[in-house]
């Protein structure tokens, strides 16, 4: 095939040297879609979105526009949000509760579990012709709900969830997990940031994915002090005690930047600004540290879960899905996790800082959004494309047996405690980047 | 309240405004502040796209949900102070912006409290930006203000700034309304 010749020579990660035209160009994106965006598991929404029967959100897999909904028997659902008739969408609210999804094209009405219940004329105009069995919603091929958060794939050969995301789920929990250590627990807040930015989705993925580097983006907002202790843009104690860890799972694409927290030293004060807080997170991780062991000591950041969806498992505790609309634009859609059992202030203190903080009126990420824009657009010339994106920090120093005092941990990691930063995330994320692109199914992937 | 009395308190409300919109897009933003009381609300919620019988869920609300803005004078202050750092890069180079206030109704004076009386008032903007070359922006809505006359003059107590688009089509959110 004469893409995969192609890309050959655009995606050196043992090298890490990377091509821009993976970012830029219009039929290595168009591939992406066959290839990464209609077979790898995509996130597409919270249950608590959908708690009743007749619940709907309209969300996105790749391009494409879905329906999650809940049926009257209770199972959640992912479709295709497109009549099978002249493909018009079938739900164009956000949304809601309803007994069906009517088309408003030609009038085919669908029931919440997808079965088309309703054709005018049906009787006269197609007599016996119309197998009404065989034209339901299209439906993904595979779907999961994993600690509330929902995930679908199209593609029906596709390993389970638990297997796609493999030894990640320890970095993937700490996100969903409640901060006191319960499975689960975190519930999403109403309302999704939903955004475009002028970039490739793989910008925000692999920055995301750990880039540990892009201190100066920020110093703006450091300077200002948004943090939960009215300092810098975090609370920085804690973190400036742990150890810092890059994970990747290059055989998924999976990554997230950690911290390990010392064995024997006590916290760093955090979340100086609300007293009522600083004493919840203190109490959890007591709780954390009874429930856990030795493991209660990792803490997660930012991540990407290979390939368009963001868990950032730290305050501002969200998750990101970066979808694809066109090689030069991309649609964010942002959601915002807390402990669902956390006391009202707190979970306003956190909604706040959620809110300063990120998207695009977040005093942090607007700077980020500015990069990438304007990245992208640089990266778009004739000669900009004949030179590679450099991704070389790092390379060579991660380790598959990572161990602190007795405690081990899953994913080959770079410890960059005193190098700052690598990009061994993003290494990881390309690498397999180009599996997906190369592949010609998923027996290629396992 | 006489026809003179309410047309000399629109004028007062509209000269608001528009010296208001002026400090903006001149940048003197630390007088723009100076505006805004100290237990000021600034708040725009995001949208939803809703049946026509069901608004009560187009908007998120302020106080519970995640939105565009839900915050007081604090967090404001930080914004300005970010952009003034003159290394807040999606606002350096400086965006040209321009707010076209419009439409202003004076929807009533509220309750004399304490805190002086305060003033109801509805417009529409239009506020544009422009930034390093051909990147463009138009994002137009209402205000709903609250006014307090504090020493004389007017201050804002509180704005409800309802953008329309439900998809934020703009990359951030860098500037005021």
């Amino acid at each position: 095939m004469a893409l995969m010749k192609h890309l050959n020579g655009l995606v050196d990660v043992d090298r890490g040297i990377i091509s821009r035209e993976i970012f830029v160009n219009e039929d290595i994106y168009r591939a992406e879609q066959e290839q990464v965006f209609a077979r790898a598991w995509l996130f597409i929404g919270h249950e608590s979105q959908i708690r009743n029967p007749g619940d709907y959100l309209v969300s996105s897999m790749g391009e494409e526009s879905v329906i999650l909904c809940r049926d009257r028997s209770g199972r959640v659902h992912v479709f295709l949000n497109s009549c099978r008739h002249r493909g018009m969408k079938v739900c164009r609210y956000d949304e809601g509760n309803t007994i069906e999804f009517q088309c408003p094209y030609h009038g085919w009405s669908y029931a919440t579990d997808g079965t088309l219940v309703g054709v005018p004329f049906a009787k006269d105009a197609y007599g016996a012709q119309l197998d009404r069995s065989q034209w339901g919603l299209i439906e993904v091929a595979r779907l999961e709900v994993y600690k509330s958060t929902v995930w679908a794939t199209w593609d029906r050969s596709a390993p389970s969830f638990l297997d796609y995301i493999g030894g990640y789920k320890v970095y993937l929990d700490l996100l969903l997990d409640a901060w006191d250590g319960r499975e689960g627990g975190t519930e999403a807040i109403g309302g999704i940031h939903k955004w475009l930015v002028p970039c490739n989705w793989k910008f925000p993925a692999e920055n995301f994915s750990g880039d540990r580097y892009h201190g100066v983006s920020h110093r703006s907002v450091d300077m200002v002090g948004i943090g939960p202790s009215g300092q810098s843009r975090r609370d920085m104690g804690e973190r400036n005690q742990a150890r810092w860890l890059d994970v990747s799972f290059p055989e998924l694409g999976h990554s997230m930047i950690a911290f390990l927290r010392p064995h024997d030293a006590p916290l760093a004060p955090a979340y100086q600004d609300a007293p009522v807080v600083a004493d919840y997170f203190r109490r959890c991780e007591e709780e954390r540290k009874r429930r856990r062991g030795d493991s209660w000591r990792l803490f997660g950041g930012p991540g990407t879960m290979f390939p368009n969806t963001s868990p950032l498992a730290r305050q501002p505790r969200t998750l990101a899905v970066w979808h694809p609309r066109g090689p030069h634009q991309t649609e964010v859609w942002r959601w915002y996790f807390v402990d669902a059992d956390a006391p009202p202030e707190v979970k306003d203190f956190l909604r706040h800082y959620y809110i300063r903080y990120s998207g695009p009126s977040g005093l942090t990420e607007q700077d980020d959004m500015e990069n990438w824009n304007y990245a992208h657009k640089a990266s778009r010339g004739t000669i900009a494309r004949q030179h590679p994106y450099n991704y070389e920090m790092g390379l060579g120093r991660s380790t598959r047996a990572f161990e602190d005092h007795g405690l081990t941990l899953p994913g080959a990691i770079t410890d960059v405690t005193v190098a700052n930063a690598s990009e061994h995330n993003q290494r990881g994320f390309y690498r397999r980047w180009r599996q997906f692109m190369e592949a010609a199914s998923w027996d290629e992937l396992r | 309240m006489s026809d003179v009395e309410r047309l000399l308190l629109r004028q007062e409300v509209e000269e608001f405004l528009y010296r208001e919109a002026e400090l903006l897009d001149e940048r003197r933003y630390e007088e723009w502040l100076e505006l805004l009381t100290d237990d000021v609300r600034y708040f725009m919620p995001m949208r939803r796209n809703v049946p026509h019988d069901e608004t009560e869920r187009e908007f998120t609300r302020e106080g519970v949900d995640i939105s565009w803005f839900d915050e007081g004078k604090d967090t404001l202050t930080r914004r300005v102070r970010q952009i003034l750092t003159g290394i807040h890069w999606a606002e350096e180079p400086p965006s040209r912006i321009c707010h076209m206030i419009s439409n202003v109704q004076v929807l009533g004076a509220g309750p004399a409290g304490p805190s002086g009386t305060e003033i109801a008032v509805k417009s529409r903007f239009l506020v544009y930006r422009n930034r390093v070359e051909t990147e463009t922006d138009v994002l137009v809505g209402k205000r709903e203000d609250l006014l307090r006359r504090v020493n004389g003059g007017f201050k804002l107590a509180r704005r409800r700034i309802v953008l329309d688009q439900s998809v934020l089509l703009a990359k951030n959110l860098t500037f005021f309304f």
